[in-house]
C-alpha cells in the first residue's frame, strides 16, 4: 500500500506534461513513472530470492559451518605462529588438551569439566523451568482477560526496564549466597522474554478463529488449548529461544559470585590462577551448550509447526 | 442467552446445547425474530425486523452489502450480544463463513470434529467429509486446500452437528463460477438428505433463485420483499417464474432493468 502512493503521484505528473506535446512525454514522464514504479517491483524480486536462498541454507546446513571454521583456523594461525601471545590466546590445540585435561583429571582447583558442566546445567534448567513457566502463565492470563492485562502487565513491563545484573547485589542480600539468588536471577531472566512474546502471540491470534470457536460451542479450556496457545505458538518459541539465551547469560553472571562448583566457578578459578586456557574452554562449553538449547528448541519448532511449513512447500 | 431470548420468548430448548437436535415434534418455527434491532453508533442497521424461518426451509437473502444481511446471520448465531428484540432459535446451529476458517494448525479432519463431543470423532469427521467429496484430503493441512476445497471443509463441518438451522454468510462469493455450481448442487444434495433449515445470505441472486424456497430482500434493516418459489429442482434458469422473479429482485435491489437485460446477455 505504501509504494501506492509515489505511482500514483508519478502518474498525475504525467498528466499535464503529455497533453503539451509528444515528445515531451517521450522524454520526461517514464522516468518518474518506471522509477517509483521499478523500485518496489526489485524490491519484491530481491525478498523474494533471500527466501529461496533462506531454505536452500537449511537444505545445505553445512554450508552454514563454513564461516565458523575459518575463524577457529584463523584463530589457531594466530595463535601458534605467536602473532598474539599464548597468554592472551591459547591456541585451540592448547585448549583441547586443556578440556581433555579437565575432564579426565579431578583437580581440587577445578573439580571436572563435565561436573561443573552438569552444575550449570542443573540450574539453568530450574531456573528456565521457574521462570520459563511463570512466564507462560502470565502470558496466558493477561492475553486471555482486560482484567488480567491490567493485573500483570504494567509489574512485567516494569520488570522488563529493570537491569537484570543490577539486582544481584540485592539478591545476595536477600537471598544469601547459595543456589537461591543464581536460580532467582536465571529464572527472572527468562520469564520477561517467554512472557513478552506469548502476550503478544496471544493478542494476535486470529479473532475470527475465536468467533468460530464460539460457534462450535468450544468450553474456555478447548478454547486455550486448540485456539489460543497453538495460534500463539510461532511467537511462543521466539519466546523461548530469547528466553533461553537469556538464561544462560544470567548463568554465567550468576555463577561468577560466590560458587564455588559450575563453569563460572571454572572462569573464576581460572582468573586466579591466570590460567587463561581454562576459561576459554569453560566459555566454549558455555557456548556449546547454547547453540545446543537453540538448536533443541529449532527441532521443536519444525515439529510444532509442520502446518506453515505446508504452505512452503506445498 | 439472555440476549438472544431478550424478549421473554423463552426458547423450549437450549439452542446450543449439543444434543438437542433431532426430529422435534413440535411445528414452530426454527428461527424467529420480533422488532429485531441492531445499531451501531447512529447507525441503524436492523430496524424491528421480524423473520419466521420454517424447520427444514431453505431461506435466500439477498440485498446490497450494508442492509444488515450478515449482522442478522450473526445475530442468529449468538455472535451478537448488542440486538434489542425477540430472538429466538430453537435448534442447534452451525454456520458456513464467507472465508472457510479452518484452524490451520488441525488437519482437515480434526477441524471437521473441533468441539464435538463423539466418541469416534475422527470417523465421524471421514464420513462427513465423504459427503461433502473431501474424505481424500482428509489428513492434509488446511492451507494446502484449494478455495473450494477448504468450503467442502466447512459445510462437512457444519454437517456434522447436526444442525437444525444451517447459516451460510455468503459462503461461495470468494469461489470461481464453475466451483460455485458444483458447490449449489452439494448444498442441494445435503440439505435434501438431511433436511436442516438454512438461511443462505448471498449478494447473487441467481444463487438465490437456484436454491431458495423462499427469497428475502434486505433494505434499510427490513425486509423489504418476500418471494417464495415452487418451480422443482433442479431448477432452469430460464424457467419462465424464475426470469420475471429475477427482473422482480433486481428491480426491489435497485438495478433497472435495462441492466438486467445486460446481465442475461452475458
Amino acid at each position: 500500500m505504501g509504494d501506492a502512493a509515489p505511482i500514483q503521484h508519478g502518474r498525475g505528473a504525467t498528466v499535464p506534461v503529455s497533453t503539451r506535446t509528444r515528445t515531451a512525454r517521450e522524454d520526461n514522464p517514464p522516468e518518474p513513472t518506471s522509477g517509483p514504479g521499478g523500485l518496489p517491483i526489485a524490491a519484491g524480486v530481491t525478498a523474494a530470492s533471500r527466501t529461496r536462498a533462506g531454505r536452500g541454507w537449511r537444505h545445505k546446513g553445512w554450508l552454514r559451518l563454513i564461516s565458523p571454521i575459518a575463524v577457529l583456523a584463523i584463530w589457531q594461525i594466530i595463535s601458534t605462529t605467536g602473532v598474539v601471545s599464548a597468554q592472551k590466546l591459547p591456541s585451540l590445540t592448547t585448549l583441547w588438551s586443556t578440556a581433555v585435561h579437565l575432564i579426565t583429571t579431578d583437580s581440587p582447583t577445578y573439580g571436572t569439566l563435565q561436573g561443573a558442566m552438569a552444575i550449570s546445567l542443573e540450574r539453568v534448567a530450574i531456573g528456565f523451568a521457574i521462570g520459563g513457566g511463570f512466564g507462560l502463565v502470565l502470558a496466558v492470563v493477561a492475553g486471555l482477560s482486560r482484567f488480567g492485562e491490567n493485573t500483570v502487565d504494567p509489574i512485567m513491563q516494569a520488570l522488563r526496564t529493570l537491569p537484570l545484573f543490577g539486582l544481584i547485589p540485592v539478591f545476595i542480600v536477600w537471598f544469601g549466597i547459595g543456589e537461591v539468588p543464581k536460580i532467582t536471577l536465571i529464572a527472572l531472566g527468562a520469564a520477561i522474554p517467554l512472557y513478552l512474546n506469548t502476550f503478544a502471540g496471544i493478542r494476535g491470534v486470529d479473532g475470527k478463529l475465536a468467533e468460530l470457536g464460539k460457534v462450535l460451542g468450544l468450553h474456555r479450556s478447548e478454547m486455550i488449548r486448540d485456539i489460543v496457545l497453538p495460534g500463539a505458538l510461532p511467537m511462543i518459541l521466539v519466546g523461548l529461544r530469547q528466553s533461553l539465551g537469556v538464561a544462560w547469560l544470567a548463568l554465567v553472571v550468576a555463577e561468577q559470585i560466590n560458587a564455588n562448583a559450575g563453569l563460572g566457578f571454572i572462569i573464576n578459578q581460572g582468573e586466579t590462577f591466570l590460567q587463561q586456557n581454562v576459561i576459554f574452554v569453560a566459555l566454549f562449553v558455555y557456548l556449546i551448550l547454547g547453540l545446543l538449547t537453540d538448536y533443541i528448541v529449532r527441532l521443536i519448532e519444525r515439529r510444532a509447526l509442520t502446518w506453515r511449513r505446508g504452505i512452503l512447500e506445498g | 442467552m439472555a440476549t438472544r431470548n431478550s424478549g421473554g420468548l423463552a426458547a423450549e430448548r437450549d439452542p446450543e446445547k449439543p444434543g438437542s437436535a433431532g426430529p422435534e415434534s413440535s411445528a414452530g418455527p426454527v428461527a424467529r425474530t420480533r422488532g429485531l434491532s441492531r445499531s451501531f453508533g447512529d447507525h441503524v442497521v436492523l430496524d424491528d425486523l421480524d423473520l419466521d424461518i420454517q424447520r427444514g426451509e431453505f431461506v435466500a437473502m439477498i440485498g446490497r452489502s450494508g442492509t444488515g444481511k450478515s449482522t442478522l446471520l450473526r445475530a442468529l448465531a449468538g455472535l451478537d450480544q448488542g440486538v434489542s428484540g425477540e430472538l429466538e432459535v430453537t435448534a442447534p446451529v452451525a454456520v458456513v463463513f464467507q472465508e472457510p476458517r479452518l484452524v490451520p494448525w488441525k488437519k482437515v479432519w480434526a477441524n471437521v470434529s473441533l468441539g464435538l463431543r463423539a466418541r469416534d470423532p475422527r470417523g465421524v469427521a471421514r464420513s462427513a467429509l465423504e459427503e461433502t467429496g473431501l474424505a481424500a484430503r482428509a489428513d492434509a493441512w488446511p492451507l494446502t486446500l484449494s478455495g473450494g476445497e477448504a468450503q467442502r471443509a466447512a459445510l462437512a463441518r457444519a454437517l456434522v452437528r447436526d444442525p437444525g438451522l444451517l447459516l451460510l454468510d455468503e459462503p461461495f462469493s470468494a469461489l470461481d463460477a464453475l466451483t460455485r455450481i458444483s458447490m449449489h448442487d452439494l448444498v442441494l444434495s445435503l440439505w435434501e438428505r438431511h433436511q436442516p433449515a438454512v438461511l443462505l445470505v448471498t449478494h447473487d441472486v441467481d444463487e438465490a433463485l437456484a436454491l431458495a424456497d423462499r427469497v428475502l430482500v434486505l433494505a434499510d434493516g427490513q425486509i423489504a420483499h418476500s418471494a417464495t418459489i415452487t418451480v422443482d429442482r433442479p431448477r432452469d434458469r430460464d424457467h419462465p417464474d424464475l426470469v420475471t422473479l429475477r427482473i422482480r429482485l433486481l428491480t426491489e435491489l435497485g438495478v433497472a432493468t435495462r441492466e438486467v437485460d445486460t446481465l442475461d446477455a452475458d
